[in-house]
């Protein structure tokens, strides 16, 4: 059964028949056995997920050419040499530098463009996913699943890494809505304005901006926080697909077709 | 479920080969010109976004004196150490000379003592350098909007270029530029004291450029001249400063 629709208006109403095409949950993939090959993933997500992956490695490459320009931070509104840094590192090599030699003008050239597609696909990703109710359908969290012992229940399958079998893969767990939340709403728009926030232009346009982050070199040493926690996601997320089954997933991701895991033996 | 078709060797292979793969081939994107042509432009679509999101008089943060960096640092050429220069510094800059020219319907020749007797602004403003420090300090100079009136600008120029004495080797000085948005804020001035001092010499002695909405490489030091152009293609590299013209920094340094 699909949940009953929350939007009243007709306009929306219109894009999200058009978008059930795709949507993750189907009636009839519900009804799927295990085994069956179903849709899972939108066009939209996949596009998006393939994109915003190509966006934030250009991103972390050439933010981490940008930071060897001046590899301290600092906290607060100012810091420079003779400043007190809380993290002073050598700069990266070439492996992880976009370009590889050391090029500051050409890393903000790709940052600086790359963070403007990589900005307005969220945006246009968040407004579409609300449309199409991939948020409120598949990401928001439902009634009861934040009751500890359910978040506890997950977190002891997801430890014993016992993935959801059948028709309930289909469906995120808890602990993947609560990761997906923390970085399409948190961590990623964190990071975006925490970069306008490194802006003096935008310093002028929006005074606020800084504020929120308590100075300009502040917003700078959580802008490279953000980026090792976006890494961190990165990693937690390649091997949860290398021990979910990396064909099955990559496979969701790029066809949007995916084989329902059968029972486990008991 | 393990997948017969991909192990995870051939996955983790797989992918730290597509990073490296990734690596290489964006750095032979961006040497390819018309590629780089693209991603230079991105540079205007921010000019555009930031002025459409920015009131024209919009002012950088102020600060209160208590707030400033206990030591300024300086950056770029510390010490321009030309003949010139040296002699000119050597008499405390008593023989120097702003030279205001270009599209104007008088040219000027300024002292330090003239810019001295005109109406001065005081600003404690944060300077962003393109590498990433900040250091926030008290300006004081001369608005450029009043040289640019006892000039008598041409309302045909559009930009300001800012010459500089600083040989960046070879013979070639410093050079910037800046447009008539920015010449005419309120907070754009010609400084020649930092923290209530006269400039160090590793601030730009005797005067710079405070272009408070740009990041550092904007503010020309050691100024000798400001031409009135209506266009930047004919000066020098054609891209509007030394910086622009020799490593592909952005002309709009609001970013």
């Amino acid at each position: 059964m699909r949940p009953m629709r929350l939007d009243a208006r007709g306009w929306m109403e219109d894009h999200a028949a058009m978008a059930q095409e795709g949507d993750i949950v189907t009636a009839e993939a519900e009804a799927a056995a295990p085994g069956a090959l179903v849709k899972r993933h939108r066009l939209s997500t996949r596009l998006w997920h393939w994109l915003n992956a190509l966006c934030l490695y250009v991103l972390f490459a050439s933010g981490l050419g940008i930071f060897n320009a001046h590899p301290r931070l600092y906290w607060g509104q100012y810091g420079a040499n003779f400043d007190h840094a809380w993290l002073e590192l050598n700069r990266f090599g070439a492996l992880w530098t976009l370009p590889a030699s050391y090029d500051l003008a050409l890393s903000r050239r790709w940052h600086l463009s790359i963070a403007l597609i990589f900005a307005f696909a969220l945006l246009a990703y968040m407004l579409w996913s609300l449309v199409n109710r991939h948020i409120g359908r598949d990401i928001a969290f439902r009634r009861g699943e934040l009751k500890p012992a359910h978040v506890w229940h997950d977190i002891r399958e997801h430890a014993r890494l016992r993935f959801p079998t059948a028709a309930a893969a289909l469906r995120y767990n808890v602990l993947q809505k609560a990761s997906y939340i923390g970085v399409i709403f948190v961590l990623l728009p964190v990071m975006i304005f925490t970069g306008l926030a490194m802006s003096p232009g935008m310093n002028a346009a929006w005074p606020w901006l800084i504020d929120l982050f308590g100075g300009r070199q502040s917003a700078r040493s959580i802008h490279f926080i953000a980026a090792w926690l976006l890494v961190a996601f990165f990693v937690v997320h390649i091997l949860m697909v290398l021990l979910a089954g990396p064909f099955n997933e990559l496979r969701s991701m790029i066809t949007g077709r995916y084989r329902l895991p059968r029972e486990r033996k008991p | 479920m393990n997948s017969p078709i991909v192990s995870r060797r051939s996955l983790i292979t797989g992918l730290t080969a597509s990073a490296a793969g990734l690596l290489s081939g964006c750095d032979s994107l961006a040497r390819d010109e018309r590629f780089r042509k693209v991603l230079f432009s991105a540079e205007n679509m921010h000019k555009w976004l930031q002025r459409s999101l920015q009131d024209r008089q919009a002012l950088a943060r102020e600060f209160r004196p208590d707030q400033r960096s206990r030591f300024f640092r300086g950056n770029g050429t510390l010490n321009p150490n030309t003949e010139a220069y040296k002699a000119l510094w050597r008499s405390d800059f008593l023989d120097w000379r702003l030279r205001v020219g270009g599209m104007v319907a008088r040219p000027l020749s300024i002292s330090l003592a003239q810019l001295h007797a005109m109406p001065h602004r005081v600003q404690t403003t944060r300077h962003d350098c393109v590498e990433g420090w900040s250091a926030i300090g008290t300006w004081r100079g001369v608005p450029l909007k009043a040289v640019l009136d006892a000039a008598q600008l041409s309302t045909r120029a559009k930009y300001l270029v800012f010459h500089c004495m600083d040989d960046m080797g070879g013979g070639a000085t410093y050079y910037e530029s800046i447009d008539m948005v920015d010449a005419l804020h309120p907070q754009t001035i010609l400084a020649f004291a930092l923290n209530e001092k006269p400039l160090h010499v590793r601030n730009g002695a005797p005067l710079r450029l405070r272009v408070e909405r740009h990041l550092g490489y904007k503010h020309a030091k050691y100024l000798s001249g400001i031409e009135a152009v209506a266009d930047l293609s004919t000066i020098r590299g054609g891209k509007g400063g030394f910086w622009e013209d020799v490593a592909g920094y952005e002309w709009y340094a609001g970013i």
